[in-house]
């Protein structure tokens, strides 16, 4: 009886230690790819192009990222890109929130088709609606401008609504009985209630927004032609032409800055990324 | 008064409704139209009837981008579901640092974009690159990758499978819901950690894996951004999005590429009615 014990505590020990094992590898290989971008960006010319590849820089020189930055102004991209962000997050987050609430607290004639209408959109691909989208833009004069990119977040947008009114749905609704009764405007019922309850998936939404911006090729690709409103995305997909040839080593500075501000972001918000799911069981 | 208050719903929902009309409503409309005419911008738009959608099956074009991106699909699909499904298992156990490991592998689904393609296209570079470099380690001649029209698929699997990971959370999610006397029960009964994968946790990870099968098949078919940064030898990496893109905005044939986009819409929505139609045969539903 004794033995058996023995025998099963040390057979949890391998599996923890198989555990790890697996786990560390499937990560390193995750991790690999950066590691490899990162050591790439500090090598001399001479030493990126080496057989065997060298792990780590000899030498580390910082003059693939003064050469990226003449190559484009990828700081200014990124304030590009969060000019787009922010009224487009504002938006996409406050307008969708109002939308929510709508549905999920009041009873007014169609509601319930506007929200089959609604879950039916969100199964339509964009790519049908891009081409006579822009073309009307192109004709109101506002190609090659934020505007496409950012107004329409300001209809909501269909995933954010579903999600957050499936968390709308969870507050009891003895919360805002009370002011109600004392006469609350509707909108202040949603700003002093639902708003503040709402917060952690607010976070999320916000995040997945911003991501989805920050991303975002297609979109920014079709309506965006100078390269003074370039964003990163932009800058990061011209690069090579711009410089004729693919050089490597700035490249991968380039790319290395476009993805600092992502990663210190993943892992300072992480809990709002990896919790979200559980709220609604959808990714925008 | 209650009737009244029920009724201001409407103006939440108000803004919307608008988007719905002009955002999505007005230009499905219009490019119904737009599909059949032969509008490049420039001239006057010629109304010319099925033409574009006549043209296009008999370009070659048009049937290899859909051959490549419907190949990709039927191989990446099942393996990203596949992948990610494994990590989600691994990484649901509470051993300590089980977060951190979440974390790496979640990373794709927001470390994404054109840098992360940028670095794979460095990292299968057939001379210089990392792969290939470790490959070499091993004695291994390591093939052309992008520069090689067989192995563009391979060199996009790749990438899929690293990228699995950021589909994770929806598994997660699932895998906490699967009651724990289940598997004390299949323990009693002397199931193995594989047996009680395999008849417990996939039959019960069925809905979800119904979910992800959906939006894999849709992602796939909507590739862009790699394939746009990545290109591949002999047109292999000329995706269904880049050839519809490069219709649009490079050769600027409106009506053709919005005849593209419908094509498009109606293929991902017979697979997602053809996926939902063997739901029957191998969801578990409750």
């Amino acid at each position: 009886m004794k033995k058996r014990r023995n025998f099963e505590i040390n057979f949890s020990i391998v599996r923890r230690v198989m555990w790890y094992v697996i786990s560390i590898a499937g990560s390193c290989i995750m991790l690999l790819p950066f590691l490899w971008m990162v050591s790439t960006s500090f090598k001399m010319e001479n030493e990126i192009f080496t057989v065997p590849i060298s792990w780590l820089p000899q030498q580390i020189t910082f003059q693939n990222y003064t050469r990226a930055l003449e190559v484009v102004p990828i700081f200014t991209c990124m304030l590009n890109t969060v000019i787009i962000a922010v009224p487009k997050i504002l938006g996409e987050v406050f307008v969708s929130a109002l939308v929510a609430f709508g549905f999920a607290r009041f009873e007014f004639k169609g509601r319930n088709a506007m929200f089959m209408i609604m879950l039916a959109t969100m199964m339509l691909p964009y790519e049908v609606t891009m081409i006579p989208t822009f073309m009307a833009w192109s004709a109101l004069g506002f190609a090659d401008s934020y505007v496409p990119l950012t107004l329409p977040a300001f209809c909501g947008s269909a995933s954010y609504i579903f999600f957050l009114k499936m968390y709308f749905e969870t507050v009891p609704r003895d919360y805002e009985e009370a002011a109600w009764i004392d006469g609350a405007s509707n909108l202040r019922v949603f700003r002093m209630v639902f708003l503040p309850l709402a917060k952690p998936a607010l976070i999320t939404i916000c995040l997945w927004s911003f991501m989805g911006t920050w991303n975002d090729l297609l979109g920014q690709l079709i309506y965006i032609d100078s390269q003074s409103k370039y964003t990163v995305q932009l800058a990061l997909a011209s690069f090579s032409s711009m410089t004729g040839e693919t050089l490597w080593g700035p490249l991968m500075a380039a790319s290395f800055m476009a993805l600092i501000p992502v990663i210190v972001l993943l892992l300072y918000a992480q809990k709002y990324f990896m919790e979200g799911v559980k709220m609604g069981g959808i990714k925008g | 008064m209650k009737k009244k208050r029920q009724r201001a719903g409407f103006y939440f929902v108000l803004p919307w409704l608008i988007g719905l009309c002009v955002f999505t409503a007005l230009p499905m409309v219009a490019a119904v139209y737009i599909s059949m005419t032969d509008w490049d911008i420039v001239g006057n738009a010629d109304f010319v009837g099925l033409k574009n959608y006549i043209t296009l099956f008999s370009t070659a074009e048009f049937v290899r981008s859909l051959w490549v991106t419907v190949r990709y699909a039927v191989i990446a699909v099942p393996l990203i579901i596949a992948t990610s499904m494994t990590i989600a298992v691994l990484v649901s156990k509470n051993y300590r640092g089980a977060g951190v490991f979440r974390v790496i592998y979640y990373m794709p689904a927001i470390v994404s974009g054109v840098a992360v393609a940028i670095v794979f296209k460095w990292i299968l570079d057939p001379s210089y690159g990392l792969l290939n470099g470790i490959l070499s380690f091993f004695h291994i001649q390591g093939p052309d990758w992008l520069y090689d029209p067989n192995w563009v698929l391979p060199s996009y699997l790749i990438m899929a499978v690293w990228g699995a990971g950021g589909g994770l959370l929806t598994y997660l999610a699932a895998l906490k819901d699967i009651p724990e006397e289940l598997y004390g029960a299949a323990m009693i009964d002397g199931a193995g950690t594989f047996q009680k994968v395999w008849y417990i946790t996939v039959p019960l990870m069925t809905p979800i894996i119904f979910y992800n099968l959906v939006l894999g098949i849709i992602g796939a078919f909507r590739k862009f951004t790699d394939a746009y940064v990545l290109g591949g030898a002999g047109k292999e990496g000329n995706f269904y999005m880049v050839y519809l893109y490069e219709e649009a905005f490079a050769h600027y044939r409106m009506g053709y590429a919005t005849a593209l986009a419908w094509v498009l819409f109606a293929i991902i929505l017979l697979l997602t009615f053809v996926v939902n139609w063997t739901k029957k045969y191998w969801v578990y539903s409750e």
